[in-house]
């Protein structure tokens, strides 16, 4: 394992409803990421607790500008999925960021210009 | 080459020992369960923070019969007009029966535009679900929700 470096695991995520935005007018962010949420409660076949590994926290910034965060829990399920709104008044770029257990960090981002 | 056999019957000082321990277990762990987590009217109180929380203004929207726990739509709604001089500043969701209280809490802001999240979250159990909102000018809504799940999660595999 030690003489093979794994490559970086590809994070999935789903972002939906930029191309609706209207200028001025709220519009729903409907935004996915792909993580098994792993609540740390559960056994695997051993008799073994599988560690925690979830998703603690998530920010949407709007040119850097916060608009929307959250801090999630285990009670959230697996490949937490978030839906919120958005008023932008003119283009600009979109920063989602997820944090979570064992150092996950992922970034996206996305310009858009509303209609 | 076995113990005598008086060795190994149990004497009555063995059986009372043995009750005695027995029950002392039993009563210790339901008390150790439940001072792991705190009430669902702790939470709330805790998050209050000794201000007043009205009910309503805010909107829990879940289905009451849920036939699979580990993914569960909720939707919360909280009427406000989010504008900078008024918005919603924080919703928060807590579950009344799950190991841990905290489901989730938003932070939002007045370019959000509309005080509303969605979100896809995991019930253990039947129980009651709160979503709190507070305001910019400090006031505090909640809506209060009775759930019932047939098939839990956290439990199965």
């Amino acid at each position: 394992m030690a003489d093979t470096p794994s490559p970086a695991p590809r994070v999935r995520t789903l972002i939906h409803g930029l191309d609706a935005l209207r200028r001025g007018q709220p519009g729903e962010l409907r935004v996915t990421l792909a993580h098994p949420m792993e609540n740390g409660l559960r056994h695997d076949g051993f008799g073994n607790v599988v560690p925690r590994n979830i998703v603690t926290r998530f920010e949407c910034k709007l040119d850097g500008q916060p608009v929307f965060s959250a801090d999630l829990y285990t009670a959230i399920a697996a490949n937490p999925y978030l839906a919120f709104w958005l008023r932008a008044d003119g283009p600009g770029t979109l920063s989602f960021e997820w944090w979570g257990d064992w150092g996950f960090q992922h970034r996206e981002t996305r310009a858009f210009t509303p209609a | 080459m076995s113990p005598p056999l008086h060795r190994r019957r149990p004497t009555r000082r063995n059986i009372l020992g043995a009750a005695a321990g027995l029950g002392l277990v039993l009563h210790l762990r339901p008390v150790a369960a439940v001072s792991a987590a705190p009430t669902l009217q702790a939470v709330e109180r805790q998050w209050a923070a000794g201000r007043p929380v009205t009910e309503g203004r805010v909107l829990l929207d879940v289905a009451p019969l849920v036939e699979n726990g580990n993914t569960v739509p909720i939707r919360v709604q909280v009427d406000s007009p989010m504008t900078a001089a008024d918005h919603v500043v924080e919703i928060v969701v807590f579950n009344e029966r799950n190991p841990q209280r905290d489901v989730a809490r938003f932070s939002l802001t007045p370019a959000s535009g509309m005080a509303q999240v969605q979100t896809r979250i995991r019930l253990a159990t039947s129980q009651q679900l709160v979503a709190l909102a507070r305001m910019r000018d400090g006031t505090q809504w909640s809506h209060h929700v009775d759930v019932l799940v047939t098939l839990a999660a956290c439990i199965e595999p």
